[in-house]
Formats: C-alpha cells, structure tokens, sequence
C-alpha cells in the first residue's frame, strides 16, 4: 500500500482556463490513482469547467500569462487565445490527455467526487440541468469544509 | 512485506515490482496480490492477463487506456483492485510500474 500521509485531497476550482482546469484535473486523477480520496469544488469561472455548453471550449490565457514568451498586446489580439488553445490541445493529445468531457467521466469513474458551489450556481443564475450529470451535488463552502473529516486531508485552491 | 518476498525467490524493486518478468507466474501474483490485500478471482485474472498483453504489445497503460480497453470499465478497475489500481494490478502482473500521470 501507499506510505504517503496524505489521504483525502479537496481541491477549489475557481478559474476556467485549460491550464488551471487540467492542473486541478491531473492531479486529482492522480490522488486516486494512489488511493488518495479526492473532491473538486467548482466555484465562480471554475464552474464553466462542468457546463454542458461551456466545458469543450476552455480556453489558454495569453493575457497576463508571462509564461506564453508573447508581448502582452500580441496576446490580446483576436484569435491569439484560440490559436494558443489548438495548439495546446495538440499536445495535450500528443500525451494522451483526455478532453475535459471525458476527463470528467474519468473522475467520476475514478470516485472523484464533483461539486458546484452554491453561491457562484446562483450567481450566474445556473440550475443542475446545465451542469454534467456527474455532479454529485450542490454544496456551500461550509458543506465543502465538513468533506475534510479525516487525518492526512489537504485543501488546495486552484 | 520483505519476508514473502524472500519465500517467492523472485527479484524485486524497492517498491514491490519483479524486475524480470521471466521470473513471473501465477503463484507469484497471487502472493502479491496477498501482500497489497487483494484475493484473486478469475475475474482479477483475466485484467491481469489484458496487462501483460498491453506491456508485451509495447503499449502504455494509462486510466484513459482502461476506459478505452472494451475489457472493464473504470469503475470495476477501482473496485477489483481499490486503493490505486494501476499501480496495484501492473505489480501482481509482474510488469513495470506506469509511468503515465493519467
């Protein structure tokens, strides 16, 4: 069995760019892939990552993210997040990375459970319907801190 | 742990993984499976047959390659071997460990 000390992961999700989205992803996935419980609580852009109509069209940020060796303004343009995006997502596939939609289903699967925040469901007046019906429900932030009932729990905002 | 390796006379990484899959066979999975808590049922066995394929094939196993294998889904790879199954099952098998983060 697994020697680490961490046993239950939470993780925020409060941004909807791929690298953000995918980072909250990988690592979830691989929590349980090391018999590590682990939870994602969709908050404010994070939701966008389990919307129906939303999930398939993240996008990279270009703008503000020193990272892309691009000048700012070039980031801006129109078409620069869509182009970063495809080529992005090439390589993502070069690795075997999933979609977000079957990335999803494989959290699910995996026992990754899936929360929409209340406040941020209400806020961009959301209803269950448009969320993936892998959710496991709606949850305050209250609710989201009762799920670390365990020794070896650790909460990270994404 | 160290003492049922002994007694299988089989080489061993430092986390469990036979180091030559020649040395492999069913009595030696079915000892590591004791080890990581799991009894075997021809259903185990037959994901653990699909495993050797996949690595003899040169095939890298991933999460994403379990839900693509027509063989089990996810959910049942969780439950036949729980608390990490790529790494728990790829042991038993007798093949390296994953390398893959998905």
């Amino acid at each position: 069995m697994s020697t680490t000390k961490v046993k239950k992961m939470l993780f925020i999700l409060s941004k909807a760019t791929i690298e953000n989205v995918y980072a909250a992803f990988i690592m979830a996935n691989g929590a349980r892939m090391e018999g590590i419980e682990a939870e994602i609580f969709f908050t404010f852009f994070g939701l966008e990552a389990v919307q129906k109509k939303k999930l398939n069209n993240l996008h990279v940020a270009t703008v503000g993210n020193p990272a892309m060796h691009i000048p700012t303004m070039v980031g801006g343009l129109p078409g620069m997040e869509a182009i970063a995006t495809r080529m992005m997502k090439k390589e993502m596939e070069k690795l075997d990375m999933p979609p977000v939609d079957e990335f999803l289903e494989i959290l699910s699967a995996s026992g990754v459970k899936l929360w929409g925040c209340k406040l941020a469901v209400d806020m961009f007046h959301l209803e269950e319907k448009d969320l993936i019906d892998d959710m496991d429900g709606i949850l305050t932030i209250g609710d989201f801190y009762n799920r670390a009932d365990q020794d070896g729990t650790q909460m990270l905002f994404v | 742990m160290e003492t049922q390796v002994n007694t299988l006379n089989v080489d061993r990484n430092q986390e469990g993984y036979l180091t030559d899959f020649s040395q492999w066979n069913k009595e030696v999975g079915e000892q590591i499976a004791k080890e990581e808590g799991i009894e075997m049922t021809p259903r185990h066995w037959e994901v653990i047959n699909w495993i050797q394929e996949q690595v003899k094939a040169d095939k890298a196993l991933s999460i994403r390659g379990i839900k693509k294998s027509g063989v089990l889904d996810i959910k049942e790879f969780y439950a036949l071997f729980p608390g990490g199954p790529l790494k728990i099952s790829t042991k038993i098998a007798g093949v390296p460990k994953p390398k893959s983060c998905i």
